[in-house]
């Protein structure tokens, strides 16, 4: 089964998971690339897409298994004519066979952008640096049957802070994505309950690089 | 930093209806442009892109070169609470820019109750609602759609109507507006020209004067108006301009699939039905044509399903060539063809079972009354007969459900009436006993009946709604001799079709209602979550104005009425005959068996009017 690496930003972070699956099965059909269907009462074309994402973050490493039918197409052809039929904000970067099981998919790099209106507070870093060194870091995950309180500090593998434009703070953090995951926004929610003179007016978030458990990048 | 609308759309319900950016919208360099046009559709997102309209006129404009026609929806009540909150002007798609920035101002109006939304949206988007209020060119307000047919309950926000099919007449007025800006006319002076153009009617120009008892006294025209304002037509629907390149949501809408309008206007003479009247003369597009644009539509936007749409499809007579072309396509392509309305008396068992071999669609009717005698007084010709034997070969098809559609308070009903939809409901479970080839999955009979909403250039014009309590009584009558656990019965709610009803037919005085109602809060008012009669109710009390004027009264057949200044082709003469027919009990035969002689022939150069 073929796999496609795309990324999505900006205003394509505003479409939903199940509506992503829709727009890809129809660019599929606009570049005249026939996908596979499945074969139950209900047949379904044969798209999936790993690891759903939030509303409103914006990704660089998002992978799309398909299945074509008819003759196989080189991943570049296939890439040329998706990339053809797809809106601003959805670009595929490479098309590939033989992707790795996606139960070996590990861990993820992401960014996540804190803005302060007024200007990032001067000891900000420090702060932000020693709450999550903490052992545990305690925040309300969203679940099916309400919220439940997720110990984050374990799900961080590594955090690194800079400064970015003014007003902004920046944090790039490899963490867990599968088995258990981490939302990153969760990241932000513990800086607000933890730091409430830290809390930031808005946070930007946006997918960087999957890896496996050994931190290879993941394809 | 990021930008306030962008910190706004992670916090509110499916943002992506507010974001633009989908397969097929069109963008244009501002340093090209002259005319900006905001299209507005006066409901959410999700409705507003499953118009057709919308979408042609779209085209329509976007073809035209320095014209920029972008769309606007109403927001959901979260994004509107946050806008509100932040002083965030209403915008539009494309650009992202603020609506008040345009020049011209669009709506296209289908349903009574997007008026509050209309009204909302101006404010919104920080324009006076008032036509008198708006002294310039810019940001000039003009709306189209079926209910500007009676446009008076509007006729002191919105500048000018376009009555009738805008293919032609959009392109007329939008040019006009073009010279108009170009030579830096005034408001008032493009007023009075675009008043020239066939189709255009402009409130302002027209008085109304009434009697102390409330009815109209006179309409008297000014400033060189037209006595009456006839609709516009395209005539050959199949050099009419289509747009194969259609925009392809982001998000899921209500109606997620591409369209092919087969014909315009109905043979059928359902006299209640305002469609029916106000869309005559029937004009169809040839199979060729169709298939041609259907296979364009598909590729352009890769959908995976196509309906063919019409006000009664199976009264198309190429529709077995059209479906011949388009099945062997549309299996081959994986595209599921639906094909609603289609009627009981003619519904092929050979093209639902070919339909069937992609997707099985529903089954529904829409008898309206439950007896022979009502439906005969509607003429609604469809027998017991018809709907019992399509049923049962639906059945023994596989089918095991099917939805049924009935109003309540049609003129001359009687509890016998209403109790004949129960004996109706009874006969189609007996068939389905009778017929049913897999008996273990249950039948689903899905009931459900309207409050009777009288609408305008239609022979129910002048009718009587019943009360709400009458309509209530009817239900809960209807209700008592459903016995079968496979019925469910869901009734509308009265308050929102007896203020459909006041609007349908209203005058200018619900002007001040509508923005009193407005203003304390009242907006999307077709959904549920939103409508809140109280709201209404106390408007028209502040306002002195009484809703059963409208409703229960019934209006006299010699009296002015609200809309007589707007000619849809079918002459009052004619709509006073078919009253006549209907109290009578006689049916009217449809259009193949002979002209009944309405006058919506009048309206074509060449007269040839079949589906």
């Amino acid at each position: 089964m073929p796999r496609a690496l795309f990324e999505k930003v900006g205003s394509a972070a505003y479409i939903s998971h199940l509506d992503l699956m829709r727009l890809f099965q129809r660019a599929f059909k606009r570049a005249g690339l026939p996908l596979t269907h499945t074969h139950g009462f209900n047949p379904r074309p044969s798209v999936s897409i790993a690891l759903p994402m939030s509303l409103g973050m914006e990704s660089r490493c998002e992978l799309l298994d398909f299945d074509l039918e008819g003759e196989p197409l080189s991943g570049e052809k296939i890439r040329i004519r998706l990339n053809g039929a797809l809106i601003d904000g959805v670009r595929v970067l490479e098309v590939y066979d033989s992707g790795r099981k996606l139960k070996e998919l590990s861990l993820m790099d992401c960014q996540l952008v804190l803005e302060y209106d007024s200007g990032v507070p001067a000891d900000a870093r420090e702060r932000l640096e020693a709450l999550f060194s903490q052992e545990e870091v305690v925040v309300e995950k969203k679940g099916k049957q309400g919220p439940t309180p997720q110990n984050i500090a374990p799900l961080i593998r590594s955090m690194e802070i800079s400064t970015g434009e003014p007003g902004e703070l920046m944090l790039q953090c490899r963490i867990c994505c599968q088995n258990p995951s981490l939302n990153p926004t969760l990241i932000a929610a513990a800086i607000t309950k933890y730091l409430p003179d830290y809390a930031p007016d808005f946070v930007r978030c946006c997918r960087l690089e999957l890896y496996d458990a050994e931190e290879t990048v993941f394809r | 930093m990021t930008e306030l609308k962008q910190r706004i759309l992670p916090t509110v319900q499916k943002p992506a209806r507010y974001t633009g950016g989908e397969w097929g919208e069109v963008k244009k360099d501002l340093d090209t442009v002259r005319v900006r046009v905001a299209f507005c559709f006066p409901d959410t997102y999700e409705i507003g892109m499953s118009n057709v309209g919308m979408r042609i006129l779209y085209g329509v404009m976007n073809e035209m070169e320095g014209v920029w026609c972008e769309r606007v929806f109403a927001p959901w009540g979260d994004m509107e609470d946050a806008m509100r909150q932040h002083n965030l002007p209403l915008w539009a798609l494309e650009s992202q820019s603020p609506v008040k920035d345009f020049d011209m101002i669009a709506f296209t109006i289908g349903y009574e109750m997007a008026y509050s939304n209309i009204l909302n949206m101006l404010n919104l988007a920080g324009v006076p609602l008032r036509s008198k209020d708006r002294h310039d060119l810019k940001n000039i307000v003009f709306a189209g759609g079926v209910c500007a047919f009676n446009p008076e309950p509007l006729a002191d926000f919105i500048d000018f109507f376009s009555l009738g099919e805008g293919e032609d007449s959009t392109v007329e007025i939008v040019s006009l507006y073009d010279q108009a800006k170009a030579e830096g006319w005034s408001k008032d002076t493009f007023l009075h020209a675009v008043a020239k153009i066939p189709g255009v009617y402009v409130p302002s120009f027209y008085r109304h004067e009434y009697h102390e008892d409330g009815t109209l006294a006179a309409i008297v025209p000014s400033e060189g108006a037209p006595e009456v304002v006839t609709k516009r037509i395209v005539e050959d629907l199949d050099k009419a301009y289509f747009p194969t390149k259609m925009i392809v949501p982001s998000t899921e809408i209500v109606h997620d699939r591409a369209n092919l309008e087969v014909f315009r206007g109905c043979i059928r003479g359902c006299r209640f039905c305002q469609a029916g009247f106000s869309c005559r003369p029937v004009r169809k597009k040839s199979p060729e044509v169709l298939y041609r644009q259907a296979v364009e539509t598909l590729e352009h936007s890769g959908n995976n399903e196509i309906t063919i749409s019409s006000l009664s499809t199976s009264d198309y007579r190429e529709l077995k060539e059209l479906t011949d072309m388009l099945l062997p396509y549309c299996a081959q392509q994986k595209i599921n063809l639906s094909v609603p309305s289609l009627r009981a008396d003619n519904f092929s068992r050979e093209l639902m079972e070919k339909l069937q071999t992609v997707r099985k669609s529903g089954l529904t009717f829409a008898p309206e009354a439950g007896t022979q005698r009502l439906r005969d007084v509607i003429n609604k010709n469809l027998t017991e007969e018809e709907i019992l034997t399509t049923c049962s070969r639906a059945f023994a098809g596989g089918w095991n459900s099917v939805k049924l559609y009935f109003m309540l308070g049609l003129p001359t009903e009687t509890d016998e009436d209403v109790l004949g939809i129960a004996e109706l409901v009874y006969k189609v479970i007996q068939e389905w006993k009778a017929n049913a080839v897999n008996k273990k999955r249950g039948l689903r009979v899905h009931v459900a009946t309207a409050y009777f909403v009288p609408k305008p250039h239609t022979p129910f014009q002048w009718e009587k709604q019943i009360t709400p309590q009458e309509y209530l009584r009817r239900c809960k009558l209807l209700k008592s001799h459903f016995y079968s656990k496979s019925i469910e019965y869901d009734y509308h709610s009265p308050d929102l079709s007896r203020l459909e009803a006041v609007f349908a037919r209203g005058d200018r005085r619900l002007g001040p209602v509508l923005e009193t109602a407005v203003v304390s809060g009242a907006r999307l008012d077709g959904w549920d979550e939103y409508f809140n009669y109280a709201k209404w109710f106390d408007a028209f009390q502040k306002c002195g104005v009484d809703p059963d004027f409208y409703t229960v009264r019934g209006y006299d057949e010699e009296e002015i009425l609200p809309w007589d200044t707007i000619d849809v082709g079918v002459t009052k003469k004619f709509l006073r005959l078919e009253r006549k027919r209907a109290y009578a009990g006689t049916v009217t035969p449809d259009c193949r068996h002979g002209c009944a002689g309405c006058g919506a022939n009048g309206l074509l150069k060449e007269v040839a009017y079949d589906a």
